[in-house]
Order: structure tokens, then C-alpha cells, then sequence
């Protein structure tokens, strides 16, 4: 049946089934393909996107649960004050390696600084557990999003 | 894989470009002389536009097969390996840039067409990314290149204002002499006019006049990944094209005995159902219908000769196998008298399971199959064999098989064979337009090609003092080597199998290495990040540890003794040791443990600290690694395959298993083929040795060395020797 979402701001219709994953409706539908397939089962957080601000799987999310929500995928999470800050901190400590597990983890990551404009070890462990990287950049995630948090801050408090 | 697929043109020396070069051309010409595609990339940021693009390249100035420069000065640097997160488009680019003075701000890259006569890898003679041998193979090649076409810009000058070659020099893109300057690009006409000089002919800079070499030069290929533009195999548009999921024989060799065709079809999207000899296709609109689509056409399998395979009768095949003798990889002195006479002896068996390659990107290909010609859209680490079994599959000459390369969403070594490729193009023979085949995740691991399982045993004779008079290692396991490159499978013996166990950096008397193939059935196995090192350094390092807890002597010290004839190991043993606090103690439930390793052409050196706690949970808390690589091009590369590689080795330690029971791998997505995640990632700390050593390889050495120094590191805590991987069988969570 057909659907209308709203995908950073823009209406897209579609006409798929009503148990239609997201993730397929972006990528091979609406070709933004940004966002990415890592499992179809919610365990890597390769998909992730954000509905009305919180990061979600779009694997699993099916077409007829998004309604009216605004739906935010990294081709435009750089519009949002803290995507534009973990971009940049993501570029100034060169965290992606291969860069497929990226999309969703800045996704994660802003959907984290935005709710949390201090997150701590744990909390970023908490945010962050469900986006695998298998070329393993941890570290310089935790770095980046401490580096993000801190100027998200301090561009707020300005 | 058919042994007559692979090419092995003879080593080429460097002037044989000159004879391929081209003066003063057009776009077309150099198509026709060096096939240079069309695919060119450009870095821009803040566009809607990825940034690899297509467009009709044509540049005036291309005095090799890496450099071409056109009149507004935009410099293309054509990329001869793969990027798949290692770092080497950046630091490859830098090699060029270098030579050529030319800032990396001022490049574009571009993916090398498949062509092993221009692009292939010094070390193997063809083109393929592995090995950690990306550096190491063009160190010398690509600073020629650049230098080629720098000397022929400034001789271009020269020439117009009349003046001595040797008054000139040039500086990011533009050549001066006194209060002359024309930049690249008002030159290149002239400099494609001139005889291009012998590369040996031409001295390459000193080291210590490098600006960009030895410097954290920013990643070419970041901003694109981290704005979602950049381009994987998986991301390929192409007008009319459908997608296709699918569903192969869970048993290695089975095939599709039945399926619901209709049902598949009923579904919403779903244009076709195609069956091919091991697995059946649904095309579709889109993944979702797809995927529906195969669920529903609920296909029953014909399992095949494989249908009882499992695990333990292939440890048991193993097992038994490694009890005769192999073939010898090495032998020094007499073991045999050596171990007799020894005042202690000792004895191990260690064993490493299956594992899958798990790239975050899943296997992928799309294909557009015509009568003329057949475009192959996918990230491949092997670009002229996969135009080779496509031109061999479809009959089509290899120049009708155009392979549009992608940067790689993890390789591994996955991307050095290309079964994907075949099945894909299996499937578009049946198919009418471009048809991308995405597997699923749990495909990707139960249709995986596996590092080995691996059976060693062991023997080391000590002396009255604890000190190794001998040492013997068998090996036994499946060849990768046998399949993928029969040449280098010879007498029997797979030089990546013993690779890291012949040559241990430790003086013994005594020494005896073997190897036994044994192929299991109903497995395909395939190289695996860190490939022979992988395997062997957990082996020696954990042993060797053996031998020192065996003489009483603290694992760094013993391993010190066995090294000073190899001051490179023992410099990144005795670093290593110092940053990690080696002799401060640790509370109960807290060990260390320290493994060293020469491999790639490396010296890494890596102390672990780990906590058992009372229930037997296991935590790494800590990783120092000290790395002796040579001189480096990038070190914040370095810096980041340390932690990088430390983590997917890491992974496979704690938990990397793949089982087989009734010929079906058992694990299938995330949740039973663990990967290590952010919350048990430990701190890792990089401490380079300065060196002025040749590069060394770098983007699989770290995966190597973790293995042992965790291991070793439990047995500090817990006096528990873990001979068997994965960690976590000994340790659940």
C-alpha cells in the first residue's frame, strides 16, 4: 500500500508492503543509501537513523510504524547542532577506518550528545554498545564523542 | 577457483612503464594505452555528490600509469591498491605526492581498472591487495613515479625560460627559478612533449628532506564516511537495476531440491525467482520484497556428500593426521638428540578454530550481463582475478569484463576470493539488466570461506638452567595457499601455514617445523587478517611462555636472553615492557602478559593486563603495544591499525568460532558470531620505535600479536594455560 514518510524534512511516497523495513525503502527506494544493512536483526547499529530525534534501527522498523514522525539519516544529521559536532570530531581525530559501520555510529553518537550534553564512560558505553565496528575504532569513538560533547557544550553555553 | 584463472606475469622492472608511456594525448589515447576507466574520484565536501564520480577523464600529462595532471593543474593519482580501512589511499597518495610536490589537498583519486601488467603488486606479481604488503610493494615504485613526472614538469620549464633544470624546483604544484613560476597545469602540454626518463634514473629524495612522508597526513577517504556519501560496492545505482536476495545450500555442496515459486512471486515487488546450481535468487523492486520473497518460497535442500560433516570429526581427522611426520619447513641441529639429553622436556598441543571473515560489509556484486559485454559493480581486493573468472564464466573476452571498483566495507581477506562475483554473474545470466546480489548476514557467515582450524603440537627440550637446546613445531591444517596460489604451494609445503613458526625471533640450537595438510570436507577455507602470523604467533608466544614459567624466569626476562642476537625484537620487548609497567605489581585476580612478534616485515612487542574475577569473568583492561615498522608514512595510521588490528584479533581470541554440525555452519549473525563491542574494549596504547629501516607491513600485523599476550596474561592471573581458542570456551561471559 502506499505510504508517505518524511526523510529530512522532504515527503517521499512509496508503495510497499506494510511490513516493509525502512532500511530497504531508503536504500533502494529513495536511494539514499547512506544509511546501511549490517545484520537485519538489530544487532550491529549499521542502519541507524533517527525518528523524532532518537536513534532506531531501521531494519527492524517497519514502514508502517514511522506514521508522520520525522525521520533523520546521516545524509542530513550535519543540520542538527550535535551531528554537526560529532561529524567534526569524527574528521578532526580520524575515526572511520573501512567507514561501512560510520553512518550508524555518528548516528548513535548525536542522538547521544543531543540527549546527553555530558555523557560519561558508561553512559557512552550504554549508548554506543549496539553499533559494531569490526575494524575496531573504539577508542577514537569514545574520543570523538567526548570531543563532541565538550564542544557542543561550549557552543551551546556561548 | 581453477589454477589456470591466475596470471603470474613475470616481474616487471620499472622502465618496462616506458615503453607503454604516451607523449602529448588525448583521453582516448590513453584509453586505448593503459585502459585507464572512467571512474574518477573527487574529494568534495559539502555536496550532495560522493565523492567517487563518473566522468570522461582526459588529461594531457600521464607520463605513467599512477599520475595524470590536466590544464587547470588537477592531479589524479591513480590508486593500484584497494582501500578497505587500512589506510592505503592515503598513504599510498602520499608516496605520489611526495615525489611529485604536490599537497594532498590538491589530489583526487581514482580506482585502478584491473590491469596486472600497470597495477600489480611488486610482491606477487599481480594485483591484490593483502598481506600488509601495499607499502612495502610500492615504497619504491610510486616515489618513482612521482618523481618522473616531477622532473619532466620542471624540465618543461626549464626549457621555456631557458634556464638550467637544476635552478628549478618545485613546490606544491607549481615550478619556480628566481621570479619565474608557471604552475603544473600550464605545463603539462610542454612535460608530455619531452622523453620521459628511466625511474632508476632519477634520484629519489633523502628521508630527511620528507615533508609529507612521516607525517599525520588526514585521511583522503574520511569526510565521505563520515557524511555518508562514501561509495561501497553495496551503495551501486544503476538505471533499471533490480536486487536480488539469496538463499545458498546450508550444506556446502548441497543444492535446491524444491521451492514455492509461485508464493515467491505473489509477493509485492518480486519480479523473478532464479535458480542456480547451489542456491536460488529472488529479484526484486527492493531488499524488502526480496527477502519476503525468499522466506516465502520456503525452499528444501538437497543436501549433498556433506550432509554429516561436523566439528569434531574434523578435530579428530586432525588430530590424527598431525601424529606423522610433514613437510619440513625447517630444520637446524638435531632435535631429536637435542630433546634426549635435555634435563626437562616439554609438550603442547594448541589448537584455533574456524573463523569468518564478518566485514561489516556484506557480500555484494551487481552485475549487468549484455551479449557484448558485462559490468561487474563491487569492492574486491583481487580486480584482475575477478575479471578473469567472469571472462571465464561468461566467454566473453577479458576486455569486454569491465570491474568498476568500490572502497571496501572491511576485507579481511574475504575480498581476495570472488565466489561472490560468480554467483552474481550466475545469477544475471538468467536475469535481463543490472541486478545487484546482496547477501544476508547470516550468508555471509555460513557462506563464509574460513582461516583454517589449525592442530600444532609441540616439544622443547630445556637445559639445567631452563634455557631452550631445542624446539619443534608441527602444523596441521587445510592450505589456503594450495587453492588460491598452487606456484607458491610447493613440495607440499604452504608457506603461509608455517609462516611465523619457521622463523620465531628466538635463538634456539635446535629447531624442527613442519607441516601436514589435512583438507577438511564440506568447508572452503580462505585467508583471514594476520593470515599465517595469526595462527603461528599464538602458538610460539604461548609456548615460548611455557618454557619460561617451566625455567622459573619472568616471561620478559627469559624472552630477553633468547634475543639479543635480534636487537629490533628486543627493543620493542624492552619498550613495550617499560610503558607497561611490567614490574609493578598487580593486585590479586590481575595478570600481564607479553607476547613479540616479527612479521610483515614488523617488530611489534604487546603487553596485556587482564582481571579474573571470583566467578571466573574475564576483563581486558589494557593493551601496550611498541612497534618497530620501519620508517613510517603515517603514523597516526599506524597509531590507528594498532588499535584497530588489536581489537579484531582481540574478537577472535575471546570469542571468534565457527562450529559445524550436520554439515551446517552453526553460528549465522551477531549474536552467535560475537564481535567485541565498545563497552569490553580495552585502552590501547601505541609507542613507536623511530627507525630508518625499510616500511615494514602494517594492517594485519597488530591482529597477530594480541592473541598470546591475553592468553599469557590469564595465565599470570590464574595459572591457567588457554591452548585452545576461543578464550571464552575456558571463560563464558
Amino acid at each position: 500500500m502506499p505510504f508517505t514518510i518524511k526523510v529530512n524534512g522532504t515527503p517521499h511516497s512509496v508503495d510497499v508492503d506494510d511490513d516493509t523495513p525502512l532500511l530497504w525503502v531508503l536504500r533502494d527506494l529513495l536511494g539514499m543509501t547512506g544509511t546501511k544493512f549490517g545484520c537485519g536483526m538489530a544487532l550491529c547499529g549499521a542502519c541507524t537513523v533517527h525518528i523524532d530525534g532518537q536513534p532506531v534501527r531501521s531494519c527492524i522498523t517497519t514502514i508502517d510504524s514511522v506514521g508522520t514522525s520525522a525521520i533523520t539519516t546521516i545524509e542530513a544529521v550535519g543540520r542538527t547542532p550535535a551531528g554537526q559536532a560529532v561529524q567534526k570530531a569524527w574528521l578532526d581525530l580520524e575515526v572511520p577506518q573501512c567507514g561501512y559501520c560510520q553512518s550508524g555510529q555518528i548516528m548513535s553518537a548525536s542522538a547521544l550528545i543531543a540527549d546527553n550534553p555530558h555523557p560519561s564512560d558508561a553512559d557512552i558505553d550504554g549508548a554506543m554498545a549496539g553499533n559494531v565496528c569490526r575494524c575496531g575504532t573504539y577508542v577514537r569513538i569514545r574520543e570523538a564523542i567526548k570531543q563532541a560533547a565538550a564542544a557542543n557544550t561550549n557552543r551551546k553555553g556561548g | 577457483m581453477s589454477q589456470q584463472l591466475i596470471d603470474h606475469p613475470a616481474p616487471q622492472s620499472p622502465s618496462r612503464r616506458d615503453v607503454l608511456k604516451v607523449g602529448l594525448g588525448t583521453g582516448g589515447a590513453l584509453f586505448v594505452v593503459f585502459g585507464i576507466p572512467s571512474i574518477a574520484k573527487h574529494f568534495q565536501q559539502d555536496t550532495n555528490i560522493a565523492s567517487i564520480v563518473t566522468e570522461a577523464e582526459t588529461a594531457p600529462f600521464a607520463p605513467n600509469a599512477f599520475i595524470r595532471i590536466d590544464r587547470q593543474g588537477a592531479v589524479t593519482l591513480v590508486m593500484p591498491m584497494v582501500e578497505m580501512g587500512q589506510g592505503a589511499y592515503t598513504s599510498l597518495a602520499m608516496l605520489l605526492a611526495e615525489e611529485l610536490e604536490v599537497g594532498l589537498d590538491q589530489v583526487k583519486l581514482e580506482h585502478a581498472p584491473p590491469n596486472d601488467a600497470l597495477y600489480a603488486n611488486a610482491i606477487f606479481h599481480r594485483q591484490l591487495t593483502g598481506m600488509s604488503s601495499s607499502i612495502r610493494a610500492f615504497w619504491t615504485p610510486l616515489r618513482q613515479a612521482g618523481a618522473v613526472a616531477r622532473t619532466l614538469l620542471i624540465a618543461a620549464a626549464a626549457k621555456q625560460w631557458g634556464v638550467d633544470p637544476a635552478v628549478c624546483s618545485a613546490k606544491h604544484g607549481v615550478v619556480s627559478a628566481g621570479s619565474h613560476q608557471l604552475s603544473y597545469g600550464q605545463l603539462v602540454d610542454a612535460a608530455a612533449a619531452l622523453p620521459v626518463p628511466t625511474p632508476d634514473s632519477l634520484a629519489l629524495k633523502d628521508p630527511k628532506d620528507f615533508t609529507l612522508i612521516g607525517t599525520p597526513a588526514k585521511r583522503l577517504d574520511t569526510p565521505d564516511k563520515v557524511n555518508g556519501h562514501a561509495e561501497f560496492g553495496i551503495d551501486t545505482k544503476q538505471p533499471g537495476m533490480k536486487v536480488a536476495a539469496i538463499a545458498i545450500s546450508p550444506v556446502f555442496g548441497g543444492k535446491p531440491k524444491s521451492l514455492d515459486e509461485a508464493a515467491a512471486r505473489a509477493v509485492k515487488g518480486v519480479r523473478q525467482v532464479v535458480r542456480v546450481d547451489e542456491a536460488v535468487a529472488v529479484v526484486a523492486d527492493h531488499m524488502g520484497a526480496a527477502k519476503k520473497g525468499l522466506a516465502a518460497a520456503a525452499i528444501q535442500w538437497d543436501d549433498g556428500p556433506n550432509a554429516k560433516v561436523s566439528s569434531a570429526d574434523i578435530v579428530r581427522q586432525l588430530e590424527e593426521a598431525s601424529k606423522q611426520p610433514g613437510v619440513m619447513a625447517r630444520n637446524e641441529g638435531d632435535t631429536e638428540k637435542a630433546l634426549a639429553s635435555a634435563a626437562q622436556r616439554l609438550e603442547a598441543v594448541y589448537q584455533l578454530p574456524f573463523l569468518a571473515h564478518a566485514a561489516m560489509e556484506p557480500m555484494n556484486c551487481t552485475v549487468h550481463l549484455r551479449k557484448d559485454g558485462c559490468d561487474i559493480w563491487v569492492g574486491t581486493q583481487a580486480p584482475t582475478l575477478t575479471q578473469a573468472v567472469v571472462a571465464q564464466l561468461t566467454g566473453l573476452p577479458k576486455d569486454a569484463v569491465k570491474i568498476h571498483n568500490h572502497l571496501l566495507g572491511g576485507g579481511f581477506g574475504r575480498r581476495l576470493d570472488v565466489d561472490g562475483s560468480v554467483l552474481a554473474v550466475k545469477i544475471a545470466q538468467q536475469v535481463d539488466g543490472p541486478v545487484k546480489v546482496v547477501w544476508s548476514r547470516e550468508e555471509d557467515i555460513q557462506h563464509d570461506m574460513y582461516r583454517p582450524y589449525y592442530y600444532d603440537r609441540l616439544s622443547a627440550g630445556l637445559d639445567a638452567e631452563g634455557m631452550p637446546v631445542a624446539w619443534t613445531h608441527r602444523t596441521s591444517g587445510s592450505s589456503v595457499m594450495a587453492r588460491y596460489d598452487p606456484p607458491l604451494f610447493k613440495n607440499g609445503l604452504d608457506p603461509d601455514a608455517v609462516e611465523g613458526a619457521a622463523e620465531p625471533p628466538y635463538a634456539f640450537p635446535n629447531i624442527h617445523v613442519d607441516y601436514v595438510r589435512v583438507e577438511p570436507p564440506g568447508i572452503p577455507t580462505a585467508f583471514w587478517r594476520g593470515v599465517g602470523p595469526t595462527h603461528n604467533i599464538f602458538v610460539v608466544e604461548s609456548f615460548i611462555d611455557e618454557l619460561a614459567h617451566a625455567a622459573k624466569q619472568d616471561p620478559v626476562a627469559y624472552r630477553k636472553t633468547l634475543l639479543g642476537h635480534n636487537p629490533r625484537a628486543l627493543a620493542v620487548l624492552t619498550l613495550a615492557a617499560e610503558k607497561a609497567g611490567w614490574d609493578r605489581p598487580l593486585p590479586s585476580g590481575r595478570g600481564r602478559g607479553v607476547s613479540v612478534q616479527f612479521a610483515f616485515g614488523s617488530y611489534l612487542a604487546e603487553v596485556a593486563e587482564v582481571e579474573v574475577a571470583a566467578n571466573g569473568s574475564l576483563k581486558v583492561h589494557r593493551i601496550v603495544c611498541a612497534v618497530d615498522c620501519g620508517m613510517v608514512v603515517n603514523p597516526d595510521t599506524i597509531e590507528a591499525q594498532v588499535q584497530g588490528g588489536t581489537f579484531f584479533g582481540l574478537t577472535a581470541a575471546l570469542y571468534g568460532a565457527i562450529t559445524l554440525k550436520n554439515g551446517r555452519v552453526e553460528q549465522g549473525n551477531f549474536d552467535t558470531y560475537r564481535p567485541l563491542r565498545i563497552d569490553e574494549a580495552p585502552v590501547v596504547e601505541t609507542h613507536l620505535v623511530k627507525s630508518s629501516e625499510a616500511p615494514g607491513g602494517f594492517g594485519e600485523a597488530p591482529t597477530a600479536v594480541v592473541a598470546p599476550a591475553v592468553t599469557n596474561a590469564i595465565f599470570a592471573a590464574t595459572a591457567k594455560r588457554i591452548r585452545t581458542l576461543p578464550i571464552l570456551l575456558k571463560f563464558p561471559s
